[in-house]
C-alpha cells in the first residue's frame, strides 16, 4: 500500500521545507516524520514519498537512508533499546549490560524479541560518558545503570502493551 | 592552580534551568546587547580579542574563522552550529543544550552578526531528543520576547535558528561532512578547498562552530573579551578564557567540571574527578576524546625552546596546562577537553580493540586508505585478541595505521591512525603477551 502522512504530519512537513532554501535540505527531517508515521522504517514505499514530495531521484533518497544508522531498512520491534558499548561505557560494565539484555529478552544484538515488543542494538558513545553506562530506550536516555535498574527497565517494556 | 568557573554551569542540576527566565536572572542575554551595539567589524575585532579556541576539538581561533567571512556577498551568509558531539569519551555540548540552551542562543545571535548572517542551522544528533527539545523551546520563549526574529533586541538585523536533526553517523561531526548532511546528502566529507568560509552550506559562506565555542562567546562579551582571555593561564598562548572539562572512566566522580583554561590533567582527574576508582593507579589517560592519543601517566615530553613553557620543563604529561598549543607541543592532541582515565584494571590491548571497532564502524567508506585501513586493523586486533596473531601483523597495525595518517580527504584518518600508533607504542608488551602467551598476564577486562 502506497505510503501517506495524516494531515497532521504533512502540515508538519511544510514546517520543515520552510525552513530550508530548498527542498533537498528537508530530506533526513523528512525521513524521520515519515519512519515515525511508518512503525519506526522506512520502506520504498517511505523513500517514493520523499522523492516525491522533495522532488529528488529514489536514487537520491535512497542513498541517504543506507548512510546513516537510525534508518531502518527493516521493521523493528515496538520498543528500540540501544546499549552504548563505547570505551567510556564498556568501562563502566557496558558489556555486562548488553549480555543480559541479550539474555532476558532472548535475543543476540540485532536481533527482536520473539514478542516483537523489543529491539536490541549497540550503540557508539552517546554523548553520556561521563553518566556511563547507558541505555537508550526509543527517545530517553537511562544513565549511570546497574543491572537491577535495566532489570526495572526490560519489565517495563515487556509488560508494556 | 584550580580556577573553576561557572559561565556555561551555573545552572546545571538547577531547577527550570532551561528557561529564559532562569538564564536573563543569572545575567543572562548581556552579551549579545554588547555586541549588537557594535558594528560587524567591531564584534569580530572583539571576539578575537578572547581568544577562544574552537571547542570541537580542532582548537582554531574563533574570532579569527568569523574574520575570513566575505565582507561582502550577494549570496546569503549561514551560521552552523556543531551539535553533533560524538567523539568517544566527549559529552560537555548535550550538557550545554540540555541544562543551559539560552547560551547557545545568545552565542549564536552574536555569531551570526559577526559573520553576517540572517539564518544559524543547529545540526544536533538525532539521539540528543532532550537537547533538541529544549533548544526548539529556548528559540520559542527567545522569539516571543523578540529576541529572534525580524528585530533582535531592537536592532535592525533578523536573525532566525532553527535546529536541525542528524540520523547516526560519526562522520558528520566533521564539518564538511556535516553540511552535506545538512543539505539532504550522505554525510561524506568534502576536498578543501573551497573552504566553507567561501563555499559551505547550500553553496553559500559558511562558518561551521560548536556549541560549546558559540556558547561562551556570550560570557565572553558580558565580560569584555580581553579580560575574559586573561582568566586563562595559557593567555600567553592566545588561549584564552574558561571551558568546560569532561572526565569519564575510572574515576570516583567523572562529569563535567567548568575551569579557567589552564587546568591540568592532574587536577582534573583527582581533584575534580575524585581520583582513580578504588585508589588504582592510573594505567593511562586519553586526554580529549578517542582521537587523541593515550598517555603513560609518568610521561614527560620533549617541550619546544620557547621560554613561555619553561615553567612546564620536566613536568609529566599530567602536569601540562590542558591547552591546544601546549598538548600538541607535548606530543598529543586537546581535541574536546573530555579525558578518559584507564586505571591498572583496563586491559590496553581490549581497550584499543574497542576503539577501533569504532573507527571501522563509522568510516564513511570515501576513501580507501581510511575505509580498508580500519577493517584491517580491527581483524587483525581480533586475531590478537583471540591470541592467533604474529609479532608481523602486530607490526603491520603500524604500518596500515601509518598509512592512513594524511592520506584521507579529512581528519578522521587521522583520528583513526592516532589511537592505534599510540596504544601500540605504550602499551607493546601487552600486545606481545597476547601473541606469545595468549594474553595470560593481562586483566583480560575494561571493568575493575
Ligand atoms: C571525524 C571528525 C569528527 C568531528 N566531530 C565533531 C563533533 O562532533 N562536534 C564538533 O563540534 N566538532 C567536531 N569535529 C570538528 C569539526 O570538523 C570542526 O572543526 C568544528 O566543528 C569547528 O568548530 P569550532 O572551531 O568552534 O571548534 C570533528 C572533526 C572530525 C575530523
Ligand atoms: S562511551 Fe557510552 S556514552 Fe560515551
Amino acid at each position: 500500500m502506497a505510503f501517506a502522512l495524516s494531515a497532521e504530519a504533512e502540515q508538519k512537513l511544510n514546517e520543515i521545507m520552510a525552513r530550508y532554501p530548498n527542498k533537498m535540505a528537508a530530506c533526513i527531517p523528512a525521513l524521520h516524520l515519515c519512519q515515525e508515521a511508518n512503525d519506526n522504517w522506512v520502506s520504498d514505499d517511505v523513500i517514493e514519498f520523499v522523492a516525491q514530495r522533495l522532488e529528488l531521484g529514489t536514487a537520491h533518497v535512497k542513498g541517504v537512508v543506507t548512510f546513516y544508522t537510525l534508518f531502518n531498512q527493516k521493521r523493528p520491534g515496538k520498543h528500540q533499546l540501544w546499549v552504548c558499548h563505547t570505551l567510556s561505557c564498556a568501562m563502566r560494565g557496558a558489556e555486562d549490560i548488553l549480555h543480559h539484555c541479550e539474555k532476558r529478552l532472548g535475543v543476540h544484538v540485532g536481533g527482536t524479541s520473539p514478542d516483537g515488543k523489543v529491539t536490541l542494538r549497540t550503540a557508539e558513545c552517546l554523548a553520556a560518558c561521563g553518566t556511563a553506562p547507558v541505555i537508550q530506550v526509543d527517545k530517553t536516555y537511562y544513565e549511570n545503570l546497574s543491572i537491577a535498574d535495566v532489570d526495572r527497565i526490560l519489565d517495563g517494556l515487556v509488560k508494556g502493551a | 592552580m584550580i580556577k573553576q568557573t561557572t559561565y556555561l554551569s551555573h545552572s546545571y542540576g538547577k531547577p527550570n534551568s532551561w528557561t529564559l527566565s532562569a538564564y536573563e536572572s543569572a545575567g543572562g542575554y548581556r552579551g549579545v546587547r554588547k555586541a549588537l551595539a557594535l558594528t560587524r567589524e567591531g564584534v569580530i575585532e572583539e571576539a578575537k580579542k578572547a581568544h577562544v579556541r574552537g571547542r570541537g576539538g580542532a582548537g582554531f581561533d574563533c574570532g579569527t574563522k568569523w574574520s575570513f567571512m566575505p565582507k561582502e556577498s550577494k549570496k546569503p551568509h549561514y551560521l552552523v552550529v556543531n551539535a553533533d558531539e560524538g567523539e568517544p569519551g566527549t559529552f560537555k555540548d548535550r550538557s550545554i543544550m540540555e541544562m543551559n540552551p539560552h547560551s547557545l542562543i545568545e552565542g549564536c545571535i552574536i555569531g551570526c552578526y559577526g559573520i553576517g548572517a540572517h539564518a544559524c542551522y543547529i545540526y544536533v544528533r538525532d539521539e540528543l531528543h532532550l537537547s533538541k527539545a529544549r533548544l526548539w523551546g529556548a528559540i520559542r520563549e527567545a522569539k516571543a520576547k523578540g529576541y529572534l526574529g525580524n528585530n533582535p533586541f531592537g536592532k535592525d538585523y533578523p536573525v532566525e535558528l532553527y535546529v536541525h536533526s542528524g540520523a547516526g553517523a560519526y562522520i558528520c561531526g566533521e564539518e564538511t561532512a556535516l553540511l552535506n548532511s545538512l543539505e539532504g546528502r550522505r554525510g561524506e566529507p568534502r576536498l578543501k578547498p573551497p573552504f566553507p568560509a567561501q563555499y559551505g552550506a547550500f553553496g553559500c559562506p559558511s562558518t561551521v562552530n560548536n556549541v560549546e565555542t558559540l556558547a561562551i562567546m556570550a560570557s565572553a562579551f558580558d565580560m569584555g573579551c580581553d579580560e575574559f582571555s586573561k582568566l586563562s593561564e595559557l593567555h600567553p598562548f592566545n588561549d584564552g578564557g574558561a571551558r568546560l572539562f569532561g572526565v569519564s572512566g575510572h574515576v570516583n566522580r567523572p562529569g563535567i567540571y567548568e575551569a579557567a583554561v589552564g587546568l591540568t590533567l592532574r587536577e582534573l582527574i583527582y581533584d575534580l574527578g575524585g581520583g582513580v576508582l578504588q585508589g588504582r593507579s592510573i594505567l593511562g589517560v586519553i586526554p580529549g576524546g578517542s582521537s587523541c592519543p593515550v598517555h603513560l601517566p609518568d610521561e614527560l615530553p620533549t617541550l619546544p625552546p620557547d621560554p613561555r613553557y619553561d615553567a612546564y620543563r620536566g613536568k609529566s604529561i599530567l602536569d601540562i596546562p590542558l591547552g591546544v598549543d601546549t598538548f600538541r607541543s607535548a606530543g598529543s592532541m586537546l581535541g574536546t577537553c573530555c579525558a578518559m582515565v584507564l586505571s591498572d584494571a583496563v586491559d590496553p590491548v581490549l581497550a584499543l580493540h574497542n576503539v577501533m571497532r569504532f573507527y571501522r564502524h563509522e568510516s564513511c567508506g570515501q576513501c580507501t586508505p581510511c575505509r580498508e585501513g580500519c577493517g584491517w586493523i580491527e581483524r587483525i586486533l581480533n586475531k590478537v585478541v583471540e591470541g592467533k596473531a604474529t609479532i608481523d601483523e602486530l607490526d603491520r597495525v603500524h604500518e596500515i595505521a601509518s598509512n592512513i595518517t594524511g592520506n584521507t580527504i579529512c581528519a578522521f584518518g587521522d583520528g583513526a591512525a592516532q589511537p592505534a600508533l599510540a596504544f601500540i607504542k605504550r602499551y607493546r608488551k601487552h600486545f606481545e603477551d597476547y601473541i606469545v602467551n595468549g594474553g595470560k598476564s593481562q586483566t583480560r577486562r575494561l571493568t575493575v
